[in-house]
Parts: structure tokens; sequence; C-alpha cells
């Protein structure tokens, strides 16, 4: 039965001022709508432009449950296709990066497209002749994504046809890239690595969540942090060691009290963007790299520089599914797999002229924080994981997002507010209300 | 040194994890040893390449304080581990049997709750003498899936 298609109200119906209901976490229908309407209605982020430097060089990735396939063409352009060959619909390429030299070529029939998606060869074409191929939506080629920006290296694309414009979508919020692609002295970042890959048994939006919530870090993750510190408090003083090494550093400021984030605040945008640590935050205190000052003080005069390094905002939410952390140069990509089922990809990225320590950070603070193997990750996959399981209970049929709620409070605003209110989450979801909507056919209310 | 010995000790650090002996595992480390789980193909380096784990003694002593605690919610219900480790090859051993590097193909299986997970791979040992036992200086283990996303991973292979 068909409870949300088409029904508008039945959608909106979903998010109250202060609470949601859990059918956005456990409701198949409404997964398949997400992908249908949400995805489609907005940037997407799908890759950078430092994984496909030469022509052919090529990468997979998705838009909500659509394979997307991104190119490089031999004038340097880039494109964003549909990994689907227009034959039989195969995908084209499989692996998740790779050259493909002039052209791709469909593995099943060995139809071949040009790297801008365009049809390059059919064999046995006479086979076609007098069938008015030509006509045919096979003979164009891939389906190419016509929406699609790339800002500062990093490749977005909104499928649907109508929506809002990369810049009115994301606004001031591409400040945060923007201070992460600055903390190179050349301004550019690159990535080398493959991501790590992590699976959780859990809505997506669980993980959106979380990346603004402040209040769980010093309960959830006082058995990970908690315990490094007490066992780094008891070690240091056996070894007699003075300099906090750069794990305790990670780990301890999640132990910060609740003062700590409410003072350091977090700021909202319009169309459910936002981030936390606004005036300073857990990455603020890690020792200084050698060199670095002088190098960003050359390459953007002092002032700037200094502006650039202290801002160390926590973790920006570019809603719907990716985090930015620009201070440890950092990208959470979660992907949604299905209404439980959410595959998170951490990158890491290189600050291209910076000394090599910020990339050794990078890919330390992601293997302490985001991997399978972290002990950060597994407080946080459990909370998940339970909820996920607990939002079955028919005790209550809704979420609760109130703390710090004020009748009078705005969404689509920039704001900077107490860092301990649940705002972030309700702005998250007053998005979500209104791109689930925005091109949907309402069926319901016509009918009325 | 010898191949019989080598080979015992690599499988005790199997029976001592197995028996959820963290303490005494861990005993089995040298003071600047390292645990490293490689999420590349033959990766060379531990540090400027994503690794998945790659750790020193005080943060294992981390890990296995963790597993214990009141708090930690991942471990309610407690995970449990199970090693099947192929014969060690031993690959290096030098002149003097001060120190050698073995390799032992495995398949571990994690488990909690109703869950129970299995992954296969290759561990890498290199071992070194100290006061007339052997100690531990590197562990690697690589995954045959090493690229694959995993879920929670929580013990030690």
């Amino acid at each position: 039965m068909n409870k949300y298609e088409n029904n508008v109200k039945a959608i909106q119906g979903l998010v109250k001022n202060k609470a949601v209901h859990r059918d956005v976490y456990v409701n198949e229908e409404v997964f398949k709508l997400e992908m249908e309407n949400l995805f489609p209605n907005v940037w997407i982020f799908i890759g950078h432009a430092s994984q496909i430097k030469n022509p052919g060089d090529f990468i997979t990735s998705q838009i909500g449950n659509q394979p997307i396939l991104v190119s490089r063409h031999r004038d340097q352009t880039i494109h964003v296709l549909y990994n689907r060959c227009p034959h039989k619909g195969v995908k084209i390429a499989s692996e998740p990066c790779g050259n493909t030299g002039k052209f791709f070529r469909c593995p099943y029939h060995a139809w071949s497209f040009k790297t801008d998606g365009s049809l390059l060869a059919v064999p046995l074409k006479k086979g076609y002749d007098g069938t008015g191929f030509s006509e045919a939506t096979a003979s164009k080629g891939l389906s190419k994504v016509e929406n699609v920006k790339i800002y500062k290296d990093f490749i977005f694309a909104r499928l649907s046809k109508d929506g809002p414009t990369f810049e009115d979508y994301f606004g001031e919020a591409l400040s945060t890239i923007d201070n992460m692609v600055n903390r190179s002295p050349t301004g550019a970042l690159e990535i080398v690595s493959s991501p790590i890959r992590y699976m959780h048994t859990c809505n997506w939006k669980m993980l959106v969540e979380n990346q603004t919530d402040t209040c769980h870090p010093m309960v959830a993750h006082e058995s990970s942090a908690g315990t490094a510190v007490k066992v780094w408090e008891r070690e240091k003083n056996i070894s007699g060691d003075s300099e906090t090494p750069i794990a305790v550093q990670f780990y301890a400021p999640f132990m910060s009290p609740y003062e700590f984030y409410e003072r350091t605040g977090i700021r909202i945008w319009p169309n459910g963007h936002g981030h936390t640590g606004v005036t300073g935050s857990i990455h603020q205190d890690y020792t200084d790299v050698d060199g670095y000052m002088s190098q960003m003080t050359k390459a953007y005069g002092e002032k700037k520089a200094k502006e650039i390094i202290n801002d160390v905002r926590h973790n920006t939410v570019y809603f719907p599914n990716i985090m930015v952390k620009g201070a440890v140069q950092i990208l959470r990509n979660f992907i949604p797999i299905s209404v439980d089922k959410t595959l998170v990809e951490s990158w890491c990225f290189k600050l291209v002229g910076a000394p090599e320590k910020f990339f050794e950070r990078s890919l330390m603070y992601n293997r302490f924080i985001n991997a399978p193997t972290s002990i950060v990750g597994h407080d946080d996959l459990e909370m998940y994981e339970r909820a996920q399981e607990g939002l079955g209970s028919n005790g209550n049929e809704w979420v609760n997002l109130q703390r710090l709620y004020d009748e009078n409070e705005q969404y689509d605003v920039s704001e900077v507010i107490d860092g301990t209110s649940e705002r972030q989450m309700r702005n998250q979801f007053n998005a979500w209300s209104k791109f689930m909507t925005l091109n949907m056919n309402n069926e319901v209310e016509a009918a009325e | 040194m010898n191949n019989k010995n080598i080979i015992d000790f690599i499988y005790e650090e199997a029976f001592l994890l197995d028996t959820m002996q963290w303490e005494r595992w861990l005993e089995l480390y040298a003071s600047d040893a390292r645990y490293w789980m490689p999420m590349e193909w033959d990766q060379q380096d531990p540090i400027m390449q994503q690794s998945l784990m790659y750790e020193d003694i005080f943060l294992l002593k981390v890990r296995v304080e963790r597993l214990s605690g009141e708090r930690t919610f991942s471990q309610k219900p407690k995970s449990r581990c199970h090693h099947l480790l192929q014969a060690p090859k031993i690959i290096d051993i030098d002149e003097e049997g001060q120190t050698c590097k073995t390799r032992t193909a495995f398949t571990y299986t994690e488990t909690r709750g109703d869950i129970l997970e299995r992954f296969s791979g290759w561990a890498r040992h290199e071992l070194k003498h100290e006061n007339d036992d052997f100690k531990i200086k590197l562990k690697r283990i690589d995954l045959i899936n090493f690229d694959a996303p995993f879920s929670n991973i929580q013990l030690f292979m």
C-alpha cells in the first residue's frame, strides 16, 4: 500500500517542529521516495577532479540509488553520465576508478562511447539499417546528467531538471569547502588514497544528524575517548613523557564538557546546511606543524593566513549526505543503500604544497575515528543500530528534537546559536520536507 | 629460536585471543611494537598510505581496557573470536636466531549477539628474542578483502 507516494501532506506530516515521525528512518516507501525525489532534487557530491586528472580517467559514484560515471574527456572537460549502456543496461564501468583510454567499451556487445558519453560505434551496424536507429534513445550514447557544478574541484550534480541552482542551494555553506581549500598554500586539494569504507546497519539520516549532535560525545564516547584519557594520565606518569601524543590530542577533546559545546556554538544555513564549532572546536588545540605558518603567510599575507588557520570548524553538514571537516581535511559521504543500511566512505585530502605532516594526520584521524576498526566508530554504530531497532517500538512513534526549541525560530536563515541546540537537526528535516515534495505530483490533494 | 618454538608462539598468541586473555596477549608485544592492518594490496607505507589500523602499545592498551569498561555499550553483549590458522611459515630468520619473520594464513571469526562475521587473510609476524622469550615487534594483518566495507571489527585478528 502506498501511504506516501504523491501525497505531499503525508510527507510534510512526518516533520513537526519539535519531532519527526519514525517513518523517516524505518519506512521503506519513504526511503524509495527519498531516492526518487530528495536525492534527485538537490546537489549531491559525486567526486573530486583530482581523481580524474588525465583524459580517459574515470570514477564511478552514485546519486541516491543511481549509478553514475564521471569521466575526463580529451579536451579536459568533465562529464557526468549515467553508468548504464544504452543498449541492454549493462554498467559500463565497474571499478571505483581507472583509465579507459580513448573510449568506453561495453563488455557485453562492444558498443563504444567517447569519454563525453556520445556513441562512437556499434558492431555490425548494418543490422540497424532501416530500423530508425538514429531516432532511438540508444543511439544518443550514455545518458548525460545535465546539471553539473565543479566547485573548486568538488564535483556536484543535480539529476532533476527543475530545482535550486548550485549557488542558491549551498550559499554561504560553501565557506567550509573554501576554508579547506585555503589551508593549502597553493589553494589546491588532492585525493591520492581510497576512502575508508564502513557499513552501517541504520538509516543514513541518523549518521547525518549525529554530525551536529554535541550532546553525545561525552556520553557515548566515554568508553573510547574517556578510556584513552584515563590510560594516558596513568602511562605518562610512568614514562615521564611530557608531549601529548597526537592520538590523545585527537581523542581527549571528545570528552569536553557540555559548556564547551554550548559556548562554541552551531551555525545554521538555509536548505539544511550547518556546522558545529563556530568560535572554537575539538580541533583547535593540535600541535602546530613546523614551517606551515610561514608558508601560509607568504601565500595569503599574515592576516588572512591567521583567519584561515584559526577557523577550526568542527563538522559541516552539506545537506543531504556529506560532512566536511576542513581542519583535518576529511569528507564523509553517507551513501544510502536501503532504509536500514548506509555505506560511509571517508576521504582524506592532501593539502597541496603543505608539509606532509598534515596528510599523515588526516589519514590518522580517519583511521582513529572513521574506520570499522575505530573504537569511536564502534561507540556510534552501536547507538545507531539500537535506534534502528528501538524505533520499531509502538510505544512512541515520534523522535524528539526539541532541545532549545523556540517557537519563533526560522529556517532558511543564517544564524549562530547555542552549540547544544538540536536546531540544526530541525533545519535538516525542514529541508528534507521541502526537497522531498519539491517536484512531487500532489495527486492526493488534487483528488480532495 | 627454532622452528618449533616460533610456531608454538604464533599458536599461543591466537589461543590467548580466543580465550580473551587480553592483558596476557598484550604482554607478547615489545614496548615499541606495532599492530598494522593495511588497506591496500601489498601496502608499503603504514603512515602515508591509508591503513585500517596502525597502533602502538599505548593504543592497544586503550582498546583492551575499553573492552571491559563499564560504559562500553558496544560490548554489551561481549564479542568473542576464533582464529583458525594454517601452519605458520617461517620466511626469514637471522643467523644468530635473534629475529624472525613468519607468515600465517588464517580465517578469523568474530561474533557478537546474533551476528557472526568471517574474515580471511594472512598474518605476518616480526619476532625478536628477548629475555629467553619472544616478543612481537610487528604484527601485520592483510585481509583478502581489505577494500570492502566492513561493519564493526572490535577484537584482534
